[in-house]
Formats: structure tokens, sequence, C-alpha cells
């Protein structure tokens, strides 16, 4: 009986809904030829994304469309790009949600274009490497050498969290319209980085960020369009994170700024038992 | 814990606020005064209603401070608007300067004009 229930679903999942029209914009990305619309028509089952479709183009109509993926399952931010003039992850959009026939692939705009689909994130990945997206601290040694884990306490992990679900898949920065016009303001993502690392307790990094981020071209040209946020398949906040970050700016210049000390090493848990049956840890292969 | 540039844009969130209040009041007394009934002789653009104004240090302040908040703010939105072009930073400095300049020129121009009528209507 079972078996003839889960039979029948997925026969239902197998079975064609409709054909949409793929429209993806084509070019070469060095301005040799010039760009073109190219169309295909795609088969739609229950549940097939846009990710689905250019699979089925590649294998079956044009085998040189060129688009970036990885994981399928919206985790590494490789595949995102322009669908019905939003900037979405092709893994995360199911074809039936976009309610269109016609699909119109481009890829993500304010970044160059390799080929095809296929966006050049280096500004990105550039950009964010400048606020310094890691935790930095005063005492070295203990950087260098740890004897222990730093505390942090729930509400601690609280204020940075949503912050640190950023996949780095540039949505946000396509969908920000001070980028399109700014090529060298930071961006939503960064911004939104460097307020996760300044909110973290266990960091000790504003001064050596403040520099870039509170420069001329960083957080201050944010005119909280808010499209970021809206762009982002994660649900992470960016252009809260960047009023949060102009909040610190505006405490700073006042001189009411205080900056926090990073976390302290927790002391051991002297109280804790180890539980039965659970294997020593390998030793170390690395000195 | 402050840069060069959150120590200007603070200033233009101040500026703004500065506006708010002085504006506010340059708006109940220019243009609802009618409507409050704080209308005194013949209209707001009365000569000797003007005069009186003019004479009046507290208004004489309140029209530099105006002056320097609107410029300020004004000048700073400006700036940010033309850094938004994705200007060399070369282009970038020139303009930081012709508005540091023009702000400057008409600052002192604004209040030239304010200050010599209240000292002349006060002589």
């Amino acid at each position: 009986m079972i078996d003839t229930v889960s039979a029948k679903q997925t026969e239902r999942a197998e079975e064609i809904i409709k054909t949409v029209q793929f429209k993806v914009l084509r070019c070469d990305g060095k301005g040799v030829t010039k760009p073109r619309v190219d169309s295909f028509e795609v088969p739609v089952k229950k549940g097939t994304t846009v990710l689905d479709g250019l699979h089925h183009i590649k294998e079956n109509l044009d085998s040189t469309l060129a688009w970036r993926y990885s994981c399928r399952m919206g985790v590494c931010g490789s595949c995102g790009m322009f669908i019905n003039s939003f900037p979405r992850l092709a893994c995360n959009t199911q074809i039936t949600e976009l309610e269109s026939d016609v699909i119109h692939l481009k890829p993500l705009p304010n970044f160059d274009i390799i080929k095809d689909l296929v966006p050049d994130l280096s500004v990105l990945f550039e950009k964010h490497r400048l606020v310094k997206p890691y935790t930095l601290r005063e005492d070295l040694a203990e950087v260098e050498n740890p004897t222990g884990e730093f505390f942090q306490s729930l509400d601690e992990v609280e204020r940075y969290l949503q912050f640190a679900y950023c996949i780095k898949c540039g949505l946000c920065m396509a969908a920000c319209p001070t980028v399109a016009t700014d090529r060298r303001y930071l961006g939503p993502q960064p911004l939104a980085q460097a307020y996760r690392y300044n909110a973290d307790s266990r960091d000790e990094g504003f001064r050596a960020r403040k520099d870039v981020v509170l420069s001329p071209h960083g957080a201050f040209r944010c005119h909280f369009a808010g499209a970021c946020s809206e762009a982002c398949p994660k649900g992470v906040d960016p252009a809260f994170g960047i009023q949060l970050l102009k909040r610190q700016a505006f405490a700073g210049a006042l001189g009411f700024l205080r900056l926090k000390k990073a976390a302290a090493v927790a002391p051991p848990v002297s109280s804790a038992k180890k539980l039965e049956g659970i294997p020593e840890a390998p030793k170390k292969t690395v000195q | 814990m402050r840069t060069r540039e959150s120590t200007f844009w603070t200033w233009h969130l101040l500026a703004g606020l500065v506006i708010l209040v002085v504006l506010g009041i340059h708006m109940f007394v220019m243009h609802l005064s009618k409507l409050l009934g704080t209308d005194i002789g013949k209209g707001v653009l009365d000569y000797y209603t003007v005069m009186w104004r003019s004479t009046n240090v507290s208004f004489a302040v309140m029209y530099v401070v105006l002056l320097g908040a609107a410029l300020y703010h004004g000048l700073y939105g400006l700036r940010t608007i033309l850094f938004e072009l994705t200007l060399s930073e070369r282009a970038e400095k020139i303009i930081s300067a012709l508005i540091v300049f023009a702000g400057i020129l008409l600052f002192v121009v604004g209040s030239y004009g304010t200050i010599a009528v209240y000292l002349r209507g006060t002589a």
C-alpha cells in the first residue's frame, strides 16, 4: 500500500507540468562577439529549479552555455544570476514560483562578466578582504598558542549571528544601487561582515577596520535602499548591519563609543565528566 | 575612534538637526505667522518688520547659523553625489577643495550681508 502511494508520488513528481522558455544572455565577456539572447525550451516538473533548467539545456540543447555552480542547495553561493530582473540563486529558485512562462537569465549586474552567466566575483572578494573579516585580538600570545576557548554567551552570539550566515554569493552587491554607480563603494557584503566582526565579543578589531569601513567610500555611502536585504538568499540583513556601523561611527565621532574588551579565555569546566563510549581524539599530525 | 569622513558625516547629521530647528523657526515666523496670530504690523515683508528682524541680535545669529548649517549640509550632500560617480582620487580631491572654497566664500558673503545690515540698522 505504502509502496503504491510513494510510487504514485514519484510518478507525479516526474510529470512534466509545462514547458517554459529560457531567454539567456550570451556573451564572451571579452567584447569580441556581440552579446545576444538565446532561447531554449525547457520542460518543467514539480520542483524544477532554474539550475535544473540550465542543466537540461547543457545536456540536451547547447553544451557551450556557461554558468557557475557547485552545491545545488543554496550553501556555496556560486550560482547567483539575474533571474527575471532580480538577483537570485539558480539552485534556490523553483521555476513555478517565478509565475512566468518566460525566464530571462542574465549574469549578475555590478560585476564584470567572464562568460555567459558567469560573473567575475574577484572584486567582491577583494573588498571583503579589505575589511579584515576575521577575529583580531591584542593578546597575540593567546592567538598564537591558544590555551582554551574564548568565552561567549548566547546573547553575545545573537549580536552577530545573522551576519555570519553570509555565503558570499554577491547577490546583495548585484542588487545595490550605490554599487551600480560607485565602483569604489565597499558595498553591503563587506560592510555587513565588518559589522559582524566588530560586534563579535571575541574581537578587538574596530580600530584596525575603521580606516576602510569609515572611509569616503565606506558605510556612509549607503542610501538604505534595502535592496541588499531583499536579495539575500540566507535572510541576512546587510542594510541593517550598515546602519549599525553608522551608529558606531556616529558614537565614535562624538566620543561616546566604548570599545569592548575582547572576551577572555573561558576557564576549563572542572565538573564536566566525559561520556562513556566517546573515543579519544586522534593525535596531532602537525605540531 | 573617528576617521576624517566619520567626523564630516557626523557634522552633516548635526547640521541637518540644526536646519530642522532653525528652518522651523523661519517657517513659523515667515510663513505661518497669520495662522499662528504672530503677525506684527503690515505683514512679514513690511519694511519695518524686516528692519526689526534684521536689527534683532537673535535673528542675526539665527540667520548666520542657518546659513552655515545649510551650506555645510548641502555642500557635503553635493560632494557625496559627485563621489558616487566613480571618480579618480585626484578628481575627488579637486572637488573637495572646490566645495570647501565655495562654502567658505558663500558663508563669508552671506554673513557679511547679515552682519552689515544688523550693524547699519543698530547704528
